[in-house]
């Protein structure tokens, strides 16, 4: 439960700031770092178990049939990282509150970085791969946000989009990949699947699902050829960069690396892919950074090529490259993170972030200039900070890797980190040494919360760097242990004797990277004359083209025609069915049929003409709509034939009122429909729905002339209906009682339908154009045939509806026992309104109500729900109903079911419904020009009354 | 039976997709309606043809009919009524914001 909370506590996080930004922005921040706080709290209470090898599990069963489970898992790496996570997120959080500034809108700051702060914690927390790729996505959608942060910049909106574009694409591969990999383990909890290593490795699918799980965390983790998107991503401001984009949401991809290394390391394709990708990264990442004049380019550089740096000791497959590997994380993540943060406060205090403009910081902001120093030496590798240390057991590893020659390896890395050294070196010395310059700012140290937080980092990496054993030796032996499936106890050293080939390459790489920024002049007009291709315009140029073929494809299928775009979909689909058809084999039904009889065949040849009529003159609507009122009462009556009171009742009723309501529109709409398509036009119409309708009767055929395949489940219905819900009419017990949440979920439907209708009616009535014409409609109308509100018709409507409503009443109380219920009650207490507002008008008759229709749906919608919740008081799940005797002296016994009450819900739900509907019409007709009437029926006496 | 309800199924089918393809909203609307009506049907034709078994619990009745198809298609109805209101008031207000019923955006005078 705990590891629920701690993956859930900065998504309730993000949900404050919003609130607490109304008493300060201090506030705002102090929330969000007590969530981060609360949640890491919460993490080192567990880290005793986790750290004396146990894997701690929490299952919360979701969708199980679909292998989907709330499934947290916390063991040796999951600790490391939550541990980064949170701790590095309090730092940031801490940062984030002094360097944003008054303008910058600081809730929906905090908002997004909780999101990601969640979203990071539920990936390392996952134990179930199916929920560690909602969370992959979210943090994709919160960097997404976080480094458009800054909205009005177009570097801030075109690097969101490019973050997205590349990330979000890489999720998806790593989507069909994980579900690839799920498939052959058989399950989507990782508990199981890290048991399936050899099946994984031996399955035909391994290359695909490796390739494409690898997709997803090279974009992810910024490794060649994605790695352009990173330095576009520094638009954001430096907290974001500094978390984001260097300690956390970039390690996600290394994280999973690291998560599925026991499945699928240790294969030639896994060692020559990984650990390749990751050499070209770190390569061109930490020669590029050597030449960016932007402090947050060259650390998002120098950032590619520490990453390009561990996934290539993940790609080597052994466990002790993938104990470097965690140990450099940890490193990485220290220094770095200082390294953004001090960034940050040299442009937040001078103004400017390129190097070229700055220098002689040191004697301006010397605390800056220590926690720079510090974190850039430990970047070089300078003994005996943090740095030195992984760097060292890196350089080792290479010399034992066998990738190509044995000298490849050890030489490539060795000029890697002469690299790294140069621009580290270069970070320090073109920033803090040499004369001051003019900056846009005075430079002065900033105040102590901005370098408080760095300060932490570059005391850590002070600390690990002296006593690599004490402080990070068993955080690090947990996480690789976890990594690698094999108990792992790492010995750290700074000193490996003369003889370690480690040391030379170390002693090379500092001599080959001071040289480089000696005569860094020269070089930098080599790189600067040097052709390099420009990513952004590559990516820029791939966009464009691949929009233009998806908006070409979309203008062939969809060109604004919305018949062309039915007749393509309809033609695919009557393909699909013919191809399916043609390409089975066939037997024909065998399910005893039942004999044709004279009655039901004269109301089957009714029902065809009255279709084909329908088709054939539907330029003529008013004709067109007769018909297909025909229609609903022969169905109805096919209904009651066929054993289907209930229908026949609603299909009815709902007849009538749906007749009523196009009556009503035709009112307004031309009463002709022009001949307008050609005849080559009606034929392929002809021919693409008479296909279409052949295909659905051969099916409907092949259907009911066989049993069906399985028993059907109504067989439960039946034998439950009286003694489970204690009603006869098993349809209507399966409508308000079996199938009761299907029925909330449809009169919440019908009530959004006829909000849809109210609001589409306030808004036309507000329209100009729309106004404009029903006014002119009103100039244009024809005289009426005759009285408007006939006595006769009036009368009679008056007479009716006591008798109308005490049907609907009847048919609702017997509805749990014999045909009737909520919904046809409903239709027909609509229909003894309607009545009224055909006799004597809209004015008249609303004059008289009392109650909105609105909040009929609302109670009804209400009474279902509360008849629904009932159920809770007595701890049973929601809809559970129940029913019981009453005995009242003088009537006899009757039976009660709370279930009664849910149909009441429906009953009000649809009555009101219904009446909006035919409400809104009657309002549009007013304003053309409908006279209310002054009188119930007004005998017509003409203009003078 | 069963092949003139199947016959009838295709029939409305048919007919509802002629007048979906129509360029207006009001053969749109009607086509719509034979269109629910042959799903409906369908759907119901899903439980088989069984006439005179009502699914109403007695001691006398000896089988029932499907009721499980039947209650699925009440709610169908009641719920293509919803349907039907909107996109009539839908169609009602193209026509009087735009000034025709063309359900095609091609005619020109849209851009």
């Amino acid at each position: 439960m705990t590891l629920a909370l701690i993956a859930a506590l900065p998504f309730l996080a993000a949900l404050l700031p919003g609130l607490t930004i109304r008493a300060g922005r201090t506030a705002c921040a102090a929330t969000s770092f007590a969530a981060s706080a609360l949640a890491f709290l919460l993490l080192a209470a567990k880290a005793p178990a986790v750290l004396a090898g146990e894997v701690l599990i929490y299952r919360l069963d979701w969708l199980p049939a679909l292998g989907l489970s709330a499934g947290f898992r916390l063991d040796g790496l999951a600790l490391f990282f939550a541990g980064l996570i949170l701790g590095i997120g309090m730092l940031v959080i801490a940062y984030a509150r002094f360097y944003l500034s008054r303008s910058d809108n600081m809730a929906v700051f905090y908002t997004y970085l909780m999101l990601f702060q969640g979203a990071m914690t539920g990936i390392v927390l996952s134990d179930n791969i199916l929920l560690l790729l909602v969370f992959w996505e979210l943090t994709s959608l919160s960097s997404f946000l976080l480094i458009g942060f800054w909205n009005h910049t177009a570097q801030g909106r075109q690097g969101a989009r490019m973050a997205l574009a590349v990330t979000g694409g890489g999720g998806l591969a790593l989507i069909a990949g994980m579900l690839i990999l799920g498939n052959i383990a058989g399950s989507y909890d990782l508990s199981v699947i890290l048991t399936k290593g050899d099946e994984i490795r031996a399955s035909s699918l391994y290359l695909p699902s490796l390739v494409l799980i690898l997709l997803g965390c090279f974009t992810k983790s910024a490794q060649f050829p994605f790695h352009f998107w990173l330095p576009h991503a520094m638009a954001a401001p430096t907290p974001v960069s500094a978390y984001l984009h260097s300690a956390t949401m970039v390690k996600a991809g290394i994280f999973l690396l690291a998560r599925l290394w026991p499945m699928l390391s240790g294969t030639p394709e896994w060692f020559w892919i990984v650990t390749s990708a990751g050499l070209a990264t770190l390569l061109i990442g930490a020669k590029t950074a050597l030449f960016k004049d932007d402090l947050k380019a060259l650390l998002a550089y120098s950032t590619i090529s520490h990453l390009g740096l561990i996934t290539l000791l993940l790609g080597l497959g052994t466990p002790a490259a993938a104990t470097v590997a965690m140990f450099h994380i940890l490193n990485h993540a220290t220094f770095k993170a200082a390294l953004f943060l001090t960034a940050g406060i040299i442009d937040h205090e001078t103004g400017t972030r390129d190097l070229r403009l700055l220098g002689g910081l040191r004697k301006l902001m010397p605390v800056t200039f220590a926690i720079a120093a510090v974190a850039s030496l430990s970047m070089a590798g300078m003994p005996p900070l943090n740095g030195f240390l992984s760097k060292e057991m890196m350089l080792e590893e290479t010399v034992h890797a066998g990738y190509g020659p044995a000298w490849l390896l050890p030489v490539l890395a060795t000029i890697g980190a002469a690299y790294s050294v140069a621009y580290s070196l270069r970070f320090l010395v073109h920033g803090f040494f040499g004369p001051a310059k003019p900056t846009p700012q005075k430079p002065h140290d900033p105040p102590f919360g901005l370098w408080a937080p760095p300060a932490l980092l570059a005391a850590l990496v002070i600390l690990i760097g002296l006593l690599p054993m004490t402080i990070a030796a068993w955080l690090v032996n947990a996480a690789s242990s976890a990594t690698t499936g094999t108990a792992i106890s790492v010995k750290i050293a700074h000193w490996h004797g003369l003889a370690s080939p480690a040391l030379w390459m170390s002693v090379a790489a500092f001599a080959g990277g001071a040289l480089a920024l000696a005569a860094y002049r020269p070089f930098r007009h080599l790189w600067d004359a040097a052709p390099k291709p420009d990513a952004k315009a590559i990516f820029d140029a791939a966009m464009a083209t691949l929009t233009r073929a998806a908006t070409a494809l979309n203008d062939r299928l969809h060109d604004g025609s919305f018949t062309r775009a039915t007749a393509i979909a309809l033609a695919t689909l009557v393909a699909t069915c013919a191809y399916a058809f043609a390409t089975a084999t066939h037997t024909a039904g065998t399910r005893p049929l039942l004999p044709v009889t004279p009655i039901p065949a004269i109301g089957w040849l009714l029902l065809v003409t009255a279709t084909l009529a329908a088709t054939l003159h539907h330029r003529n609507r008013l004709m067109s709509l007769l018909f297909v009122g025909v229609i609903g009462l022969i169905l109805s009556a096919g209904f009651a034939w066929l054993s289907a009171p209930d229908l026949a009742l609603t299909q009815i009723t709902v007849e009538v009122v749906t007749v009523v309501l196009m009556l009503l529109a035709l009112h307004f709409l031309p009463k002709e429909t022009p001949r307008e398509s050609t005849a080559l036009r009606r034929l392929r119409d002809v021919a693409l729905s008479g296909a279409a309708g052949l295909g659905l009767a051969a099916l409907a055929y092949a259907m009911m002339t066989r049993a069906t395949a399985f028993p059907p489940i109504s067989a439960y219905h039946l034998a439950q209906s009286k003694p489970g819900a204690g009603g006869t009419n098993a349809v209507n017990t399966i409508i308000v009682d079996f199938r009761g949440y299907d029925t909330f979920g449809e009169i919440i439907v019908l009530g959004i339908a006829a909000l849809i209708l109210f609001a589409l009616t306030e808004s036309l009535l507000a329209n100009g154009a729309a106004t404009r014409r029903l006014a002119q409609f009103a100039a244009s109308r024809p005289e009426p045939a005759g009285d408007r509100h006939p006595l006769l018709m009036v009368m009679a409507t008056r007479f009716i509806l006591p008798f109308a409503l005490m049907v609907a009443a009847f048919l609702f109380f017997r509805g749990h026992n014999l045909p009737g219920g909520g919904f046809v009650a409903g239709l027909i207490a609509a229909i003894a309104f309607v009545l009224q507002y055909m006799a004597s008008g809209l004015g008249w008759t609303e004059s008289r109500q009392r109650i909105a229709f609105h909040s009929l749906i609302a109670a009804g919608i209400l009474t279902a729900a509360a008849t629904g919740a009932g159920a809770w008081i007595w701890g049973l799940p929601f809809l559970t109903s129940d029913y019981g005797y009453i005995h009242l002296p003088p009537l006899e016994e009757f039976e009660w079911a709370t279930a009664a009450i849910f149909d009441l819900g429906v009953f009000l739900t649809v009555l009101g419904a219904v009446m909006q509907a035919l409400n809104s019409l009657g309002r549009l007709a007013r304003r053309a020009g409908e006279r209310p009437a002054r009188t119930p029926y007004d005998i017509d006496m003409g203009e003078g009354l | 039976m069963e092949l003139l309800i199947a016959a009838a199924i295709g029939l409305l089918t048919a007919c509802g997709l002629y007048l979906i393809l129509r360029q207006r909203t009001f053969p749109l609307i009607v086509g719509l309606s034979l269109l629910s009506y042959a799903v409906n049907l369908f759907l119901f034709a899903s439980g088989r043809l069984a006439p005179d078994l009502p699914p109403i619990i007695s001691k006398t009745a000896t089988a029932y009919t499907d009721p499980l198809p039947q209650a699925l298609v009440l709610t169908a109805i009641v719920i293509s009524f919803g349907m039907t209101a909107v996109i009539v008031l839908m169609s009602l207000g193209a026509w009087l914001t735009a000034g025709h019923d063309r359900t095609d955006m091609d005619g020109g005078d849209d851009k």
